[in-house]
């Protein structure tokens, strides 16, 4: 009622300056706002740009590639026989570049064994062998007169070296294969060659005749390998009816029995296409878990980029609230809630990691849960220093005590007043706070403190590390993984500074 | 500054002894490992535990395991990886590995982080800058371990210059072993190297730039006397803390190069007390980070005191 009575008329209220004439004239510059400041100076600084531009590749790989690779991470061969295998695309092997050709080094290789792979080439139309990069010659007493024997060094295709391999089927398999091959013409099970007659040698991938037990073949007058083909119908295990090899007369079994089912001679290759319905094509080579790598790495750094995101949020808000509360409130209740994280940034982050592992990894947070917890633990505090600073900067400003003057509760001045202006620096510390989370996460499962790769299918750190095992026999499954946590890393933490820089005015030109 | 390092001594005190009690706590919450008791091995065992105070309240566990601690420094002995040995004289024995590599690491490290850095400052804005300032960029946001498998692979089985990992044996300060030694010092060095090229560059351009460098020079001083005499002495102001800080963190070493280069450390001690467990091992390891941590903390800090005149006046108030 008294206020009502206190009110002034609004007829009553006039102009003092109605006619006077402005003389200040006004800006004529467009009003840039502060983010659009920040942007056009983010812009200015090149390497940032690159380095953005490069973090979203990074990124958009690790979650696209899992999605469209024909490859889940636990996808692995039939038998499990390509481990650690070199990059390889079919359609570029053939046209012998030189990259992507799937190529190991193999050496001491002696005449026989060599003619063996270029046996398996004959018959199986896929020719292991690459190029010979060396060859040595020694002599050799045999049978009383000195002979050359010859080794070869050579560079192979570890996916066509496999060639031909025993494989027990069910009848049903070997029906449906059967089927397969007369559609696409694609020749998985070759005819059968009983070890009886190739001197009892028990090796698939020898289909001719051969004269001794070491595998040397016995060759026509044209120089030619004779086919050693069983043509025995009574150990024949069921009948074949698809593609036969161009020397079959229709009288080869292709097939034995074998208790229940057929064992046949499959190529081992063109069964994988079968089996997954692809060529095994690995742009990136294989895993020693018999994984594609380049699905590995996606799947592994989508989890690093997920979790390091995660924890930076939950660093975030915490910290910011810690903090907002220390730099607000001040005095005593600032010196006890610094002292309380004085001493928990005392706390080794590896003992923090370990303990909660120890605790949690069996319960129902499982290893990532606990994981993420340890990141929780201890990573909120230098949110909560900055935070913290930003309140004493704001705190004591003219507008602070404006709004106080007016009333305002102690949450509005917190949340509306101060936090606004603070919030700039809080973010673009959080982009450099996700690399660091990134690398120590990458480091712990590196060392196999952590074990996400159960969980999560894939780890970066994980791969880093089975790299540096295989490295000198496989440096392509060191090199990719290094290769992308390394620009993840740099571009992140380029991004990162110039983001920094760009959204903080005073510190320009002062940093590198 | 008497006042200062004392309350600071106190903190540190105050934080090892909650911290470790915390860790203390939470290792004697896991289940044990059962114990066959028609085993002497195993019955042993059970005795040991009794002594340990285990099946008593932790508190009376902590002041057993303190007690043991004061009077006769007794860490308690190893139950899985070295059964039944003293824990502390496993530690002792493979300090000397760590501190020796980490120490050889610091001292190519530090002098050539901190030329490279008064390079780039005093080149500012030039290629070799450029090159300089890029290189650190890479070497800090990488972690070492990425490089260290890259040394491992290039240095030691492509160009097999060095040994793929470190020479065994207790013969310290041969010259086979110290080659051994090299590619996990090399290791080491980048990061160390990198971070005192950034300091000191970044110091050094904001000193140079400041006006008492422009006095220097008027009142005749060349510019090389300036820089060494006036510029580099307060670039000094940082760097020397976080020297110091580097020689007490030689003790603790990282975990993935002992890994990596097979290192006999206390890293791949502590690494192996963790994988096992080994509770008794481990809580002394972490313990000792604890320590080294926060000893190279307070080290920095008071030295920040002793060096620098504005912090000394500072902490008067």
């Amino acid at each position: 009622m008294a206020e009502k009575n206190m009110m002034i008329p609004a007829e009553k209220f006039t102009f003092v300056q109605k006619d006077a004439v402005i003389k200040d004239k006004k800006l004529e510059t467009k009003a840039r706002s502060y983010m659009a400041d920040a942007w056009i100076r983010f812009k200015k600084n090149k390497s940032s740009v690159v380095a953005a531009i490069i973090l979203l590749i990074l990124v958009l790989y690790a979650f696209i590639v899992p999605l469209v690779s024909p490859y889940k991470v636990a996808d692995k061969d039939p038998d499990k026989r390509y481990v650690s295998f070199p990059p390889f695309v079919r359609s570029v092997a053939d046209q012998n570049r030189g990259i992507l050709d799937g190529a190991v080094q193999i050496t001491s290789i002696n005449e026989v064994g060599y003619q063996r792979l270029l046996a398996m080439g004959e018959e199986t139309s896929m020719n292991p062998v690459i190029r010979i990069t060396g060859m040595t010659t020694t002599q050799e007493k045999q049978r009383g007169k000195m002979v050359d024997v010859h080794f070869y060094s050579l560079e192979v295709n570890a996916y066509y070296q496999i060639g031909i391999v025993y494989r027990v089927l069910s009848y049903n398999e070997y029906e449906r294969i059967q089927a397969w091959q007369k559609e696409t013409g694609i020749q998985v099970i070759y005819p059968w060659v009983e070890s009886k007659d190739i001197k009892n040698i028990e090796d698939p991938n020898i289909w001719y005749k051969v004269s001794d037990n070491k595998g040397t073949a016995k060759l026509d007058k044209q120089g030619n390998r004779v086919p050693a083909y069983s043509s025995n119908a009574a150990i024949e295990g069921a009948p074949y009816d698809s593609i036969r090899v161009p020397s079959d007369d229709g009288s080869y079994i292709y097939s034995i029995h074998k208790s229940g089912a057929v064992q046949v001679r499959m190529n081992y290759y063109n069964y994988t296409i079968f089996v997954t319905g692809h060529h095994p094509d690995h742009l990136f080579g294989v895993t020693s878990k018999c994984e594609d790598l380049m699905t590995a790495i996606g799947v592994g750094a989508r989890f690093s980029l997920v979790f390091a995101i995660c924890v930076s949020l939950i660093n975030l808000t915490i910290g910011a609230v810690y903090g907002a509360i220390q730099g607000y409130y001040g005095g005593y209740v600032d010196l006890i809630l610094d002292r309380i994280s004085d001493i928990l940034s005392g706390l080794p982050f590896t003992v923090c990691v370990v303990l909660f592992q120890y605790h949690m990894a069996g319960t129902k947070f499982g290893v990532i849960g606990a994981f993420l917890l340890a990141f929780v633990v201890t990573g909120w505090i230098g949110m909560a220093h900055l935070t913290r600073r930003q309140f004493y900067r704001f705190k004591g400003q003219e507008y602070i005590l404006a709004a106080r003057t007016l009333g305002a509760s102690d949450k509005r001045l917190i949340f509306k007043h101060i936090f606004p202006n603070a919030i700039g620096s809080i973010i673009t510390s959080c982009a450099l706070v996700i690399p660091s989370v990134i690398s120590s996460e990458t480091s712990l499962t590196y060392l196999g403190i952590v074990n996400v790769s159960r969980e999560f299918g894939a780890s970066l750190g994980d791969l880093l590390s089975t790299g540096q095992t295989f490295c000198q026999k496989y440096p392509f499954a060191l090199f990719f993984p290094a290769l992308y946590f390394s620009l993840l890393l740099i571009s992140f933490n380029l991004f990162g500074n110039g983001l920094r820089d760009a959204f903080n005015p005073s510190n320009r030109g002062l940093e590198d | 500054m008497g006042k200062y390092i004392l309350q600071r001594l106190t903190l540190m005190l105050v934080t090892f002894f909650i911290i470790t009690f915390a860790c203390f706590a939470l290792i004697r919450m896991l289940p044990l490992p059962v114990l066959d008791p028609g085993d002497v091995h195993g019955q042993i065992a059970q005795l040991r535990r009794e002594a340990m105070g285990y099946n008593k309240p932790i508190i009376e566990q902590f002041v057993i395991f303190m007690k043991g601690l004061f009077t006769r420094w007794d860490w308690g002995v190893s139950d899985k990886l070295y059964l039944g040995q003293d824990v502390w004289k496993l530690f002792v024995d493979k300090l000397p590995p760590t501190m020796l590599t980490n120490l050889y690491s610091i001292l190519f490290a530090i002098p050539v982080g901190i030329i490279l850095g008064i390079i780039a400052a005093l080149k500012k804005n030039s290629g070799l800058d450029h090159f300089i300032s890029t290189s650190t960029m890479v070497f800090i946001s990488v972690p070492s371990f990425v490089y260290a498998s890259l040394v491992q692979y290039f240095l030691c089985f492509k160009l097999g210059w060095f040994p793929l990992i470190m020479k065994t044996g207790t013969n310290y300060f041969t010259k086979d072993m110290f080659l051994s030694m090299i590619p996990a010092v090399f290791s080491l060095s980048f990061g160390v190297i990198a971070g005192f090229t950034r300091t000191t560059r970044a110091e050094l351009t904001e000193v140079l730039t400041s006006e008492f460098m422009l006095l220097a020079r008027t009142k005749g001083l060349t510019k090389g006397q300036a820089t060494v005499r006036h510029a580099l002495r307060n670039c000094m102001v940082v760097i020397l803390p976080a020297i110091f800080g580097d020689f007490i963190g030689i003790m603790s070493g990282s975990l993935i190069i002992e890994q990596i280069f097979s290192i006999p450390g206390v890293g791949k001690l502590y690494l192996n007390s963790i994988n096992a467990p080994d509770y008794p091992l481990f809580l002394l390891l972490s313990c000792f980070y604890l320590a080294v941590g926060l000893l190279a903390g307070l080290i920095v800090d008071i030295s920040y005191g002793f060096i620098d005149p504005r912090i000394r006046v500072g902490s008067k108030k």
